[in-house]
């Protein structure tokens, strides 16, 4: 079977910095995938190459469609959903409304997404009406998550989703991922700096090393394995 | 940081964020009162917020494109001049106001949109703030050339949308001019509001106006979402112009706008410029304060009205720069 995600070759740059030297990678359907690596490492950037928020070559290849030509609209809407570092919330808006933009390229009742999305974050129920940027730092995280949620994407990008918040929170927007992948086969492509909890949480991994796919394979050979926890994930 | 609280007298604190709904409140008390004492008073009052739902409705389309590109459009006057002649030249076809009105209305949504595609849109991919503004200072000077040579310059002669009559209330004299336009003025921003507000495209653009990037990861054109914001500014700045042709202290003239255009920035500025409930109330008090002052302060003659209004500008920007509306953004990084 053809996996849902194949980038091959993929090269990044801003402006005269070229930050991703010819990625090759690929997400199956059903699947958590962790791009791991140290600061500056491309994993972000690779991120952004795949939702068309940086100028990128190479080819990539989404449900059988290239993404090569594609603004980050288009990848929306052919079923990415991209929830950047820094969270991406729309701070000045409603926490409702928030929700609502997940839902923006989808016409029809949101009824049945409210419900699920509930479900997953119970406590939103009651902040319909308050600020997002008012909401704690966990909170903006997992109203970000939420609203991915509620695009009911094919493929789910999060970026750093653990960055600056307490162990316990880190612990609960796992536990959510994890649980989102197996009730509705959610497929997610996961960046992040702590490399024991995404190691422990993914299927398979890619360690990227300055633009480049330096070591790939099952999370937890990679977990298992010494000389590469040492080498490259430092723990 | 200012403290949020301070002390006027010992013992008794206000809050920061109550001073500005109490000055507003002060205010119409003011005018309430001195309605009642006075029918010259109510009558000016009157007239004085009819004139500021002028300058509220063209405030409030300088806001829109400020809060979605940090830019002042110039060519905003420009716009509602080109549209209020479009109205003229419609009635004088011989369509009814009302449905000269209405066609007008549309054009100036689909020319608005226009006018960001082909004349903005060019210059935004690459230049920055100060382009776009030279850019619409451009189409200012433009679109008043265009209507000179299309219509020529000589005073063309508007019909009123309402009755030239009046009627009494508790002995003041009210005209149904000044009542219609705060009437049609306040209406076309409210229904803006609801627009805003309450639609899954009006949500759009406001998210695209204060999180563009964010706005496109959910799939919304960002780049459509502005051409829809010039359209709506060009409506809103229709109905100014409409307005301002049907009151009887403005000339159909190509220059017909330039005051008028000042004084909405006066208004835009005294709200605070993110804001259009402050672009709403900045224009209403622009109003009143300039028909009260002549009134009742001898030296202030109607030529200093224009540097009254500068007067004001600067004193807020001065003062408090965000203005009576404007807040400080909110932002966790």
């Amino acid at each position: 079977m053809a996996p849902l995600l194949a980038l091959r070759d993929v090269d990044a740059r801003y402006g005269p910095i070229h930050a991703l030297h010819g990625i090759t990678l690929t997400v199956d359907e059903g699947e958590i995938v962790a791009l791991l690596g140290a600061n500056g490492a491309g994993k972000t950037t690779t991120l952004r190459a795949i939702s068309g928020t940086v100028r990128r070559s190479g080819s990539l290849e989404f449900a059988g469609r290239s993404l090569g030509r594609c603004g980050p609209e288009a990848v929306a809407r052919l079923g990415i959903a991209h929830v950047p570092e820094g969270r991406g919330t729309f701070s000045e808006l409603t926490v409702w409304e928030n929700l609502r933009l997940g839902a923006y390229i989808r016409r029809g009742s949101l009824d049945a997404d409210v419900a699920r999305v509930l479900e997953y974050f119970p406590w939103i129920e009651g902040r319909r009406t308050q600020q997002a940027g008012t909401l704690s730092g966990g909170e903006q995280q997992m109203l970000a998550l939420a609203r991915a949620v509620m695009q009911r994407p094919r493929l789910l990008l999060l970026d750093e989703p653990s960055l600056g918040l307490a162990p316990l929170v880190v612990g609960e927007i796992f536990r959510i991922v994890k649980e989102l992948n197996s009730r509705e086969g959610a497929t997610v492509l996961l960046v992040e700096q702590n490399a024991r909890i995404s190691l422990a949480s993914s299927d398979r991994a890619y360690v990227l090393e300055v633009g480049r796919v330096a070591v790939d394979g099952p999370s937890a050979e990679l977990a298992a394995n010494e000389s590469i926890r040492r080498s490259y994930l430092g723990y | 940081m200012t403290a949020l609280t301070r002390t006027l007298v010992p013992g008794f604190r206000i809050r920061n964020s109550w001073i500005v709904p109490l000055l507003i409140a002060g205010a119409c008390v003011f005018l309430v009162i001195g309605s009642l004492q006075s029918s010259l008073f109510a009558q000016q009052t009157v007239s004085g917020l009819a004139n500021g739902g002028i300058y509220a409705s063209l405030a409030v389309a300088l806001v829109l494109i400020y809060r979605a590109t940090e830019v002042i459009n110039f060519a905003q006057g420009g716009l509602a001049t080109v549209t209020t002649y479009v109205a003229w030249q419609l009635i004088d076809w011989g369509l009814t106001y009302w449905l000269a009105f209405a066609a007008t209305l549309g054009i100036a949504f689909v020319g608005g949109m226009l006018v960001e595609l082909v004349a903005i849109r060019p210059v935004e991919r690459r230049g920055n703030v100060l382009t776009i503004v030279i850019a619409s200072i451009g189409l200012l000077i433009l679109a008043e050339g265009a209507v000179g040579w299309i219509w020529g310059a000589q005073v063309k002669f508007m019909p009123s949308a309402f009755p030239a009559r009046v009627f009494h209330v508790g002995g003041v004299a009210f005209s149904f001019q000044d009542i219609g336009t705060i009437g049609v003025s306040i209406a076309a921003v409210f229904v803006l509001w609801l627009f805003f507000r309450f639609t899954k495209v009006g949500l759009a653009m406001r998210a695209a106006a204060v999180r563009p990037a964010a706005a496109r990861l959910v799939g919304i054109r960002v780049s459509w979402m502005l051409s829809l914001g010039w359209g709506l500014a060009a409506v809103l700045g229709a109905v100014s112009g409409l307005m301002a042709a049907a009151s009887p202290s403005v000339l159909l003239q190509p220059s017909m706008m330039d005051g008028i255009l000042i004084y909405a920035f006066a208004a835009a500025v005294l709200g605070g410029l993110e804001s259009p409930a402050g672009a709403v109330v900045g224009g209403l008090s622009i109003g009143v304060i300039l028909n009260l002052l002549p009134t009742y302060v001898d030296w202030v003659a109607p030529a200093l009205l224009l540097p009254v209004a500068f007067v004001v500008m600067l004193v807020v920007l001065l003062v408090k720069p965000s203005g009576l509306f404007g807040r400080t953004r909110v932002r966790k990084v």
